[in-house]
């Protein structure tokens, strides 16, 4: 009884416009030619090429495309420790606080973890910048990756794993040419979830930067603050594109693993 | 590889985490914990008192002896606080309400279509949150200011003769969360419609209960696990959402967020900005542990 009635189509059609409009109109609006927002001044590129010559902005969108990469990539690493721990290692000594630790920051308001994270930066007085933004994007984004890597090692079928050892593998290189390229995928997606985070991120890296480490995102606010910018509606569509062009090249190359990742792949 | 070995590893795999997420996310709690104790100073840092273990038994002492309650005794007393923490679970509650009545329909409808474009669909619901929150945030400033588009349109289609005022106020605020907070509503809800099993619904048609009674009776309790995990996911942050209502609602009552943001950058008060976290992490106590407890259970039951 799979019928799809009229008012599941306008569900869909509704939500999806609701959801999409703003950013179409966000992007039309950097085309404009006229300096108020409001009035249409007919097409331009002018907001755009006033970008290059931006250096506060440009030196932020650098800083922030380090940090990101950085924290994606230690988060990466300690959230499919944690997820290999969770799922993996039964009930060890301290799992209820892991588990309590992996999930509470996923839902916490972050003015607390920002906040908490710089009164400890303040208490063991190390300088403020970008290394100690980097530590806290990776804090919050450990727990997401733990938790896409988590139900992938969830799902996947641990018999393999044992095939492996039966024939005489050893755990680390079951788990090398076995369990890893299975969850590379999860891996991945967790990755590039840790980096749009980071990326993102305004409340957690005011508190926590220094002086030298304006991230573009705390840039943007002390710039539209006070109001729409036309130059803010460039730079925020730049950002637009980079993520849809991204978002498109992940789903194509997932759709390529998949392809390949069938039974064709798995002889030795 | 030993057994030796092996067990090393494992407690390797354990405990880099775990002291990393101990360290980072446990340990910066129970200082905010302390200093909210403790009293403004001019000083740096900007509080008071300082442990001092080199001063031995004598500093620890001191310590414990200079921590007061004061600053949760003036959160009491001045309604500032009161007010902003009121207002921001009233926020949050009335906006997970909405975000559930806006995002039902949608996951129901993702979860009825064929099953090949479910997944473009869900996508499709998703990809707006891998952008900027601050972006999406922006480009709704842009829609809702006096000269904007939705006055444009008002306008023309004669719904108003003078252009009201959006931005500044909480119906703005509403509208930015609701926007922004949509996704994590749809994709548990989703999840959980998807598991149903629809024949039941025939069931009930075949047995004579209208379509009302077949969705109250039927689908919600099923789909029950999802409504809880959407409104946990969506009212626990909104509680503390500070970038929504600085941008787009007024500055004359702030949500618990700002009020945070500002007694920190502003009043430079740090003792007094740890108190407030404490309390707001003691409101939200109770759906975080429900939160968790659920999230391990689904965890564990896929």
């Amino acid at each position: 009884m799979r019928r799809i009635t009229a008012f599941n189509v306008a569900s869909l059609i509704l939500g999806i416009g609701f959801l999409y409009l703003p950013i179409a109109v966000l992007v039309i609006y950097s085309f404009n030619a006229s300096r108020l927002v409001t009035v249409w001044g007919g097409w331009s590129t002018h907001w755009y090429s006033a970008l290059a010559d931006d250096a506060p902005l440009l030196d932020a969108a650098f800083i922030s495309i380090r940090l990101a990469l950085v924290s994606a990539s230690a988060a990466t690493i300690l959230g499919t420790l944690a997820a290999v721990a969770l799922v993996r290692f039964g009930r060890f000594r301290g799992r209820l606080l892991f588990g309590a630790m992996v999930y509470a920051p996923l839902v916490m308001p972050e003015v607390i973890t920002g906040l908490s994270l710089l009164l400890l930066f303040v208490a063991v007085a190390v300088d403020r910048g970008f290394w100690t933004v980097a530590i806290a994007h990776t804090t919050m984004a450990t727990c997401f990756v733990t938790v896409i890597v988590q139900s992938r090692l969830i799902d996947f079928d641990i018999s393999l794993e044992e095939a492996a050892m039966d024939l005489g593998a050893s755990p680390l290189r079951t788990f090398a040419e076995v369990t890893l390229p299975l969850i590379l995928p999860a891996i991945a997606a967790g990755w590039m979830l840790a980096f749009a985070l980071s990326l993102d991120d305004l409340v957690i890296a005011s508190f926590t930067t220094g002086p030298g480490a304006t991230t573009l995102p705390i840039r943007i606010y002390s710039e539209v603050r006070l109001g729409v910018k036309p130059e803010m509606n460039a730079v925020c569509s730049i950002m637009v594109a980079v993520v849809a062009v991204a978002v498109t090249a992940a789903s194509l190359m997932a759709k390529f693993a998949g392809v390949r990742g069938g039974p064709a792949n798995a002889q030795p | 590889m030993n057994k030796q070995q092996r067990s090393f590893l494992q407690k390797l795999i354990v405990r880099i985490p775990y002291a990393w997420l101990a360290a980072f996310f446990l340990l910066p709690f129970l200082i905010v914990l302390k200093i909210s104790l403790s009293q403004t100073a001019i000083a740096q840092p900007p509080y008071t008192p300082v442990l001092n273990f080199a001063a031995g038994w004598h500093g620890i002492a001191a310590f414990f002896s200079g921590l007061s309650l004061d600053n949760y005794l003036l959160l009491g007393s001045d309604p500032l606080y009161v007010l902003s923490y009121i207002k921001s679970l009233q926020i949050a509650a009335f906006s997970t309400l909405m975000l559930l009545a806006v995002g039902y329909p949608i996951a129901y409808a993702v979860a009825r279509t064929p099953p090949r474009w479910q997944m473009a669909l869900v996508v499709l619901v998703v990809l707006p949150f891998w952008t900027s929150l601050l972006i999406r945030v922006y480009a709704w400033m842009n829609i809702l200011q006096r000269d904007g588009l939705l006055n444009e349109a008002l306008l023309a289609l004669g719904i108003v003769k003078a252009p009201p005022v959006w931005l500044s106020t909480d119906t703005a605020v509403y509208i930015g969360i609701v926007y922004s907070y949509l996704p994590f509503m749809v994709l548990p809800l989703y999840a959980a419609l998807e598991k149903l099993d629809w024949s039941l619904l025939e069931a009930a048609a075949d047995l004579g209960a209208p379509r009302w009674k077949a969705f109250w009776l039927v689908t919600l309790p099923l789909s029950a696990s999802g409504v809880l995990a959407g409104c946990l996911l969506c009212f626990i942050p909104i509680v503390g959402e500070f970038v929504i209502p600085d941008l787009l609602g007024g500055s004359r009552s702030p949500m618990i967020g700002q009020t945070i943001w500002m007694e920190f950058f502003a009043n430079k008060d740090w003792p007094a900005a740890s108190a407030v976290a404490v309390v707001l992490v003691c409101l939200l106590v109770t759906p975080i542990v429900v939160y968790q407890h659920q999230a391990m259970r689904a965890a564990e039951r896929d």
